[in-house]
Formats: C-alpha cells, sequence, structure tokens
C-alpha cells in the first residue's frame, strides 16, 4: 500500500492532555485509573475518566453538538497545536480534500441515557433539548470535528466497537489512494457512558482493580475515555528521521462470536499478517507491538496464541491499557499515539499493573519500559462482532 | 484521478411493499404498481440456531437483503470484503438499554449489550457467512448510504475486489422516534466488483464523483416518502435508474447540501 505520513498527532486520556502529558506518564509507568465514581454507577470496578471534560464549552454555532464526547473531541483537538496544522493542511490543498474518518463505539448515548431519565411523567417524551444528531447518532462526532476544524472532504465514522478507530485509517488510506482526499483526520473519541459500564459488568468482563493484562491473574478490563487524532498526508520527498508513517494495515473478522475472540486468535492472527503484507514486512521487521491486551482472560489467551504464532517470542509486546484503560472506540487511535511516541522517543512501553506474567501465554511481554530505538511498531485492535484491525506504524529513519 | 467505477453484480432489497430486487424493479420503473405494506424481514439462512434468537430484526433486515445480493451476483461471500452503512443500527435494542439504565436496578443482558454495537450486523453475517474477510461499519446520520457507496466503490477501485454494500436502517420506537422519526425498515444490498471481474452478469456499472447538485427524488410520491424518511431509502432513485436500465447520473444526498453524483451506465 501507498504510505502515508502522520504529519501531526494528539492523545487525551486518563493519563494526560496531550501528548507530553501522555509521553511522562508512559516513561513514568504511571496510570490514569481510579474507583469508578461515573454518574452513580454503582459498579464494583475502575475507570480512567478524563479531567476536565466537563469544563469544556463548545463555540456557540456548534452548540446543538453539545455532549461528553464531543467536549472530549474538542478538549483533545486543542493539544499540540493540532488544530493549526489541520488549518495548514486546509490551506494548502482545500477544504474539500481533507477528509475526516473517526472511529467511536457509544457517540454521545450518555446523553440519552440522561434524557431517558428525564422523560415526561405523563407523555413519556423525551426532554425537548435533546438533540439526537447532535449527540447520540454514532455520526455527531465526525459531523462535530469536522464543522470545529472547518474541512468539507468525505466524512465518516467507522463504528465497529474497539477496532473502530483503527479501521479509519483503512478507510483514509483508500480515499487518499483513489486521489478523493490530499490529506484526512483520523482518529476516535469514545467516552464514559453507563450502557458500556453496565454492559460490560453484564457480561462479567469489568475488572474489580486497575486492568491487569497479562497477568495470571487478570479479571477484565477498566473501562476508559478518550479522544485520539492524527493528520495523514501523502509521504513527501523529504522526511525528518523521526517523522512517523503508516506503513500497513491489516483487516480481518473472526466469524465466530459476538462477543469473545476466536480461543486460537485465528482472526488476529489474519489480521496481523495482512498488516505485515501490505507493508511488504516480515515477523523480524517488527520492534514493538502494543498489543490489544485488554485484561480480560479470553483476549490475552486468544491474542497471545496469535502472536505467537507470527512472532514467536522474538519480539517485544506489551499492552498500555493499565495506564489508560480500554478506551474502546477510541482505543485503536490512542494507541496508534503510543507506538509513534515510543519510537520518536526511542523506548518500547512497558505494562503496568501486572505483576505476576502468565506463564502460560508465551509471548515476550514488557512490563517494563524498554530504552532503545523502536524502528517499526504494529498496534492491535479487536472489537465486538469478531472485527479485527492491525497497524503497521514505522520511523522515516 | 482514478474513476471511481465498480460493477453492480447483485442487489438485494427490502422494504415496505419492496420484497426482492426482480419485483421490486418491476415497481420502480412503473412496471408495477406500487402499494406501500408494512416491511416484510424474513429469518435470514445460515446463522446458528442460538444466534438466530438473538438478533433482531435490523440484523434479519441487513443478512436478508445481503444474502439476496450475493445470491444474484453468484458469488461466495467468505471471502468478501463488507461494507455495512446504517444510520442508526438497531434502535429498539438501544431503546431497551436506555429504558433499563433509567431504572434503579440498571439491569441489562449480555445478549443485549453486544447486540448494541453499531456493528452488529457485520459480525452476525461473518458469523452467519462464516466470512473472514475484513468488513466495515459505517455511519453517517442520514447521508449514511452515499458514505457506504463511497466507501464500498473506493475499496473495489483502490484494492481491485468485490465487496458487498449492505445498507439498512429500521424506526426507533417512541420516545425516540419522535427526535428521529425513521419511518420503516429498509435494506439495499449491492455486490460490487472491479471493471475487470468479467463476471458477465453485471446489472450495470456506476461510477462515483462528489457534487454540489441537488439530490434527485422519486416522482411517485409514496416511495418518495419512503426516500426522505429513511436514510437507506435515499438509494431508490439510483435503484430505479438500474432497473430502468437507462444510462443517466443520479445524485445521492450527501451531507451540507452537497450530493455523490453516480453515473449509471446499463450493461445490456
Amino acid at each position: 500500500m501507498t504510505e502515508l505520513l502522520l504529519k501531526e498527532y494528539t492523545a487525551t486520556n486518563c493519563v494526560g492532555h496531550g501528548r507530553l502529558e501522555t509521553l511522562d506518564a508512559l516513561r513514568a509507568q504511571r496510570g490514569g485509573l481510579a474507583p469508578c465514581s461515573f454518574e452513580g454507577a454503582e459498579i464494583d470496578t475502575w475507570t480512567g475518566e478524563v479531567r476536565g471534560v466537563d469544563d469544556e464549552r463548545l463555540p456557540a454555532s456548534l452548540r446543538r453538538f453539545d455532549c461528553r464526547n464531543n467536549r472530549l473531541a474538542q478538549l483533545a483537538l486543542r493539544q499540540d497545536g493540532f488544530i493549526d496544522a489541520v488549518a495548514q493542511s486546509a490551506g494548502r490543498w482545500g477544504r474539500r480534500r481533507v477528509g475526516v474518518f473517526l472511529g467511536t463505539s457509544t457517540s454521545g448515548i450518555l446523553q440519552t441515557e440522561l434524557a431517558y431519565r428525564h422523560r415526561d411523567p405523563t407523555t413519556g417524551t423525551l426532554p425537548a433539548d435533546f438533540d439526537y444528531a447532535g449527540s447520540q447518532n454514532s455520526f455527531s462526532v465526525a459531523d462535530f470535528v469536522r464543522q470545529a476544524l472547518d474541512l468539507d472532504g468525505p466524512t465518516a465514522v467507522i463504528c465497529s466497537a474497539c477496532s473502530s478507530s483503527a479501521k479509519v485509517f483503512g478507510s483514509a488510506r483508500r480515499m487518499m489512494d483513489a486521489d478523493l482526499i490530499d490529506a484526512a483526520v483520523v482518529g476516535g473519541v469514545d467516552s464514559l457512558c453507563l450502557t458500556t459500564l453496565y454492559g460490560f459488568h453484564a457480561l462479567q468482563l469489568t475488572s474489580k482493580g486497575p486492568c491487569r493484562p497479562f497477568d495470571a491473574t487478570r479479571d477484565g478490563i477498566s473501562i476508559s475515555e478518550a479522544a485520539a487524532f492524527a493528520l495523514l498526508e501523502r509521504v513527501p520527498n523529504s522526511l525528518n528521521a523521526n517523522a512517523v508513517r503508516l506503513l500497513g494495515v491489516g483487516e480481518s473478522s473472526d466469524a465466530y462470536h459476538m462477543s469473545s475472540p476466536h480461543p486460537e486468535g485465528q482472526g488476529a492472527r489474519t489480521a496481523m499478517l495482512a498488516a505485515l503484507e501490505t507493508a511488504g514486512l516480515e515477523a523480524g521487521d517488527i520492534d514493538y507491538i502494543n498489543l490489544h491486551g485488554t485484561g480480560t482472560p479470553s483476549n490475552d489467551t486468544a491474542e497471545s496464541r496469535a502472536v505467537a504464532a507470527v512472532f514467536g517470542t522474538a519480539v517485544g509486546g506489551s499492552s498500555t491499557k493499565g495506564a489508560t484503560g480500554h478506551a474502546l472506540g477510541a482505543a485503536g487511535a490512542l494507541e496508534a499515539v503510543i507506538c509513534s511516541l515510543a519510537m520518536q522517543h526511542d523506548f518500547a512501553p512497558g505494562g503496568i499493573n501486572t505483576r505476576s506474567l502468565d506463564p502460560t501465554l508465551g509471548i515476550q511481554y514488557l512490563v517494563e519500559n524498554r530504552p532503545g530505538r523502536v524502528t517499526r511498531a504494529m498496534s492491535n485492535s479487536f472489537g465486538f462482532g469478531g472485527t479485527n484491525c492491525s497497524l503497521l506504524l514505522g520511523r522515516a529513519g | 484521478m482514478a474513476k471511481l467505477t465498480a460493477q453492480i453484480e447483485g442487489i438485494g432489497l427490502v422494504g415496505p411493499g419492496l420484497e426482492g430486487w426482480a419485483s421490486s424493479a418491476a415497481i420502480l420503473e412503473g412496471r408495477s404498481p406500487y402499494i406501500r405494506q408494512p416491511t416484510v424481514v424474513s429469518v435470514p439462512e445460515g446463522l446458528p440456531p442460538a444466534e438466530r434468537r438473538r438478533v433482531g430484526l435490523v440484523v434479519k433486515l441487513a443478512l436478508g437483503v445481503g444474502l439476496q445480493a450475493i445470491a444474484k451476483a453468484g458469488v461466495q461471500p467468505d471471502t468478501l470484503p463488507a461494507v455495512f452503512a446504517s444510520s442508526g443500527g438497531d434502535g429498539q435494542n438501544c431503546h431497551e438499554i436506555c429504558l433499563a439504565l433509567a431504572n434503579d436496578e440498571r439491569l441489562i443482558s449480555p445478549t443485549r449489550f453486544h447486540n448494541s454495537v453499531h456493528n452488529a450486523a457485520a459480525g452476525y453475517w461473518s458469523i452467519a457467512t462464516r466470512s473472514k474477510a475484513a468488513s466495515n461499519a459505517l455511519c453517517a446520520f442520514d447521508w449514511s448510504f452515499a458514505a457506504g457507496l463511497l466507501e464500498a466503490v473506493t475499496q473495489v477501485v483502490v484494492d481491485q475486489t468485490r465487496v458487498l454494500l449492505v445498507a439498512y436502517d429500521a424506526p426507533y420506537p417512541q420516545p425516540l422516534f419522535a427526535k428521529r422519526p425513521i419511518s420503516e425498515a429498509f435494506g439495499v444490498a449491492f455486490v460490487l466488483a472491479p471493471l475487470t471481474a468479467g463476471s458477465g452478469n453485471a446489472l450495470g456499472t456506476v461510477t462515483l464523483q462528489l457534487a454540489d447538485a441537488t439530490a434527485d427524488r422519486m416522482s411517485n410520491p409514496n416511495l418518495e416518502d419512503l426516500r426522505a424518511s429513511i436514510p437507506a431509502a435515499r438509494a431508490l432513485p439510483l435503484l430505479q435508474q438500474l432497473a430502468a436500465q437507462k444510462a443517466g447520473v443520479i445524485n445521492v444526498e450527501y451531507f451540507d447540501g452537497r450530493s455523490l453524483a453516480v453515473e449509471v451506465e446499463p450493461c445490456s
């Protein structure tokens, strides 16, 4: 496939706002999870809440998009000069030549959950100020971001659960190859809501403490929220050595079960191999794998089998969800940003919270940060419905 | 710029008074009268019994039109990439969850939760057809059909592969219906193929371009009502053009008053 440049990128999550705070937390192996206190949820679990989301005010012209998810989107867009970088691209290529492809799993559903609590006691109608298109509909976040950034290129939301914001890189890549666009804003935004808290709890997939990916006694996920964005362009003739490129995208389906991965990780393996193939690379070319690593017994077992089949124990990997929690539809973009930070700052982040590594898993799992050049990194994202996506990113030099 | 052209090898269609492509084509062409009736959604083949019990109307609808399209195209689903486009997914399921969360107990069943993902239809499709190919699940509000068609044809052209596109929507119950009045269940599916695929049984080709034209409408007021009130039914003018086997350009509604111009070239 045609390689793309990550011209700018940013992430806001429970360990911090923007790249620098995220990098500092990763370097210090510091997590952002805390006991769940969201919206009166009575669930014995930990979550990763982003600080300051409620303080965010949307501009008057975009007030109809006001909801936690879009506030989080705006908070993240404001970091790292991202808005200026997009404006530069739009100025250069034209606002119609910049696409917007974002992933989310629950969009602004929290707004609907709250509206249902405030139904008219006699008629059952929802409050007059509830705006479906501006909040609940999955497209809301892309429509908001497109308008906030004053872009007018092809726009869509990919809503494939926890692979959503990895798969957006694939859509952008195709639109770029088809010459429909010259640049794309890709990313993911997912925010805390009761649907996911109570839903994962019903599936008995929420951890009682901070999640412990690949630990022998891991007991589930820590739900979190995040927004992460990247500005993609074609690779110019000359690049700084530490510029990050998208080298490959691999996608597959499990054809197995709606909420459990294939036990041997077949779909995950196919996605990783496809990413390598589209990049024209081999397993030995990869220096670090950011694992999906949710911390559920079944995911980490299945993913380990897939990783062991493709990489053996030769390539170190970790799940950064111990620090950031599982940001669901934003996880793919968040972890692509983490891979980019690792490559630009010469370290492979170790997974935190993991006390006794599951000895049956047979992969090289990093629990400490590993200093040294990371030239190419893979990031795995898998989701309900058996949807799998592996991204391959690499430094220019 | 590479032309965004694909052959249409098969069509599936289910909507109010529309059951399958052959009889619907006659209606759209004006050879048969259009009689609006509630949408009939049948139980799709291929799902294991446990899954069959778990799926709602929306998933049955999406799988049903997808299976129609691949049958018409005579292609196997197991290696066929798919694009699923829907404005709201399973509105009934979403309503049940919000209702439960508004109660003190806040009990959601596991099935209800995993059915709430927007890519539920894509997941069940993969299980039912044993397809391990990539699938995408898109949303672009009222413009989900245009966004799905653009995504699918781009994939056909760039990756030189057949792609199944399924666009589907169904009504929310009250009180959400009042805020998002999708009138009826409607699903449409296309098997799209590269020009080089040479299957010999294509219904026509489509070439896409982003444009600024007003969206085409249906002249039959009942069909126009469907087009305007169901995002997936924004496909109707394109379907009418394909049914008539006439060359021409159809503008499908895209956001901000823009359009996706679809140039139709019949094969016969």
